[in-house]
């Protein structure tokens, strides 16, 4: 399989503070892959790095297969920044011309009639269209290239529900048309859970998980049951968040296979808990890369 | 046609919660033999899911035999699922009361029994999977 991003032992240091450490990573093409942390986690960093924004302070990064900053490499990867900057005095249909003097094999016939189809006057000037607007230009500006592999950073954040959901929507036709690898970091569980089929889990400048969404839900569980049965489980089992009481147990664990004690009550964990559960517990990781179900071992 | 829905608390797998939703249908009679299920775009235009999840709960209904695509066109229905026979839906519930009131009898309450028969469930179904 291709690989969208493909990255060994990549550090990036701001002077003394590192922001990126010890990254080591293999992103399969053709997925939406989702990154998720707190802040400072670095994702933001990774994402720059990846589009040649930035210059790795040590070890190594291929985007597509080749170095982010190749001309090959540049025509075929689009980003969409966090603060979506756009030059607030041109109008809609500037920008695009603009997209298209910047870009060869830029598609400015396509990118105009997907922002007329949603309702979005090109004579407008971006400084007075309303954030989801906004959002939709700063997309269809990165969709008219036509990229192989789209990397966006936070690009919901600042949007009300029903805008977000539109921009999620337009993208995920995007990829089902064209088949194009998406990297995008979000703060968003839900939206993670519904757009992304592959997560890459972020803490303190490290990648703590990377794995496929179905691995990730079919290998975590939720289990319930008397602390003094907990030490066969714990002892078997890698434990991503436990808590007591005198005499319950709350375990997530990532069962390699399945949990029979029948004094434990056992539910799949939701992403939202077992995402929750490693960003609270920042030095757990199952690995660099989280294996498939029916071959996963212990960490 | 069909319209999915999804449980984001679920914990179930999207691609699951679709396929099974296919599977419900059908059994239901509200979907039939012939019918065409909504294409990848459809689906991902209206949930705003990845469109890799509609295809991979496709190619799971695909592998049971249930659907097939016809390239170009989209993916049928290509037999309907039966429902449960009632001759044994009778045996196995009355051998299941039978083993309930012995359960009562030695003490064990609702909860007790609910615990012993989801551990006993997952034990038997995860056999099967693995």
């Amino acid at each position: 399989m291709t690989t969208a991003i493909e990255t060994t032992r990549l550090g990036r240091r701001y002077g003394r503070r590192w922001a990126l450490q010890e990254c080591s990573l293999s992103l399969p093409a053709g997925h939406v892959i989702g990154l998720v942390g707190p802040n400072g986690a670095g994702k933001t960093t990774l994402l720059h790095l990846a589009v040649g924004l930035l210059a790795p302070s040590t070890g190594e990064l291929s985007v597509l297969g080749a170095p982010p900053r190749a001309p090959g490499t540049r025509t075929k990867v689009a980003f969409v920044a966090q603060d979506k900057p756009l030059y607030p005095r041109f109008t809609v249909a500037d920008t695009l011309r603009m997209g298209g003097w910047l870009n060869p094999g830029f598609d400015q016939a396509r990118a105009s009639a997907h922002l007329t189809g949603l309702g979005i006057p090109l004579h407008q000037r971006v400084g007075r269209l309303s954030g989801g607007e906004h959002a939709q230009v700063a997309l269809a500006l990165a969709l008219g290239k036509r990229p192989e592999l789209l990397l966006l950073d936070e690009p919901v954040a600042n949007l009300d529900p029903l805008a977000r959901r539109e921009f999620m929507q337009v993208l995920m036709e995007e990829v089902a048309e064209t088949g194009m690898s998406v990297v995008l970091s979000s703060h968003l569980i839900e939206d993670l859970q519904r757009a992304c089929d592959y997560l890459v889990l972020m803490s303190r400048s490290r990648v703590q998980l990377s794995a496929t969404t179905d691995d990730l839900l079919a290998v975590h569980q939720i289990l319930t049951g008397p602390r003094s049965h907990a030490e066969a489980i714990t002892s078997t089992h890698t434990v991503v968040q436990a808590s007591y009481t005198d005499r319950q147990a709350n375990l997530l664990i990532h069962a390699s296979r399945p949990v029979i004690d029948p004094a434990f009550t056992v539910r799949p964990a939701t992403l939202e808990e077992l995402v929750l559960a490693y960003m609270s517990q920042p030095h757990t990781g199952t690995a660099p890369t989280l294996r498939p179900v029916g071959s996963a071992t212990e960490a | 046609m069909i319209e999915f829905q999804l449980d984001p608390s679920s914990g179930v797998a999207t691609y699951l919660q679709l396929a099974q939703q296919v599977r419900q249908a059908l059994r239901l009679g509200l979907l039939q033999v012939g019918d065409q299920l909504p294409t990848a775009r459809e689906v991902v235009a209206k949930l705003a899911i990845n469109p890799n999840t509609v295809l991979k709960a496709y190619r799971e209904l695909e592998r049971e035999g249930l659907v097939g695509s016809r390239p170009g066109q989209g993916t049928f229905l290509l037999r309907s699922l039966p429902g449960p026979d009632s001759v044994a839906v009778a045996r196995f519930s009355r051998e299941l009361s039978t083993w309930m009131r012995k359960a009562r009898t030695a003490g064990f309450g609702p909860d007790d029994v609910e615990a012993i028969y989801r551990a006993a469930m997952r034990n038997c179904f995860s056999e099967g999977a693995a």
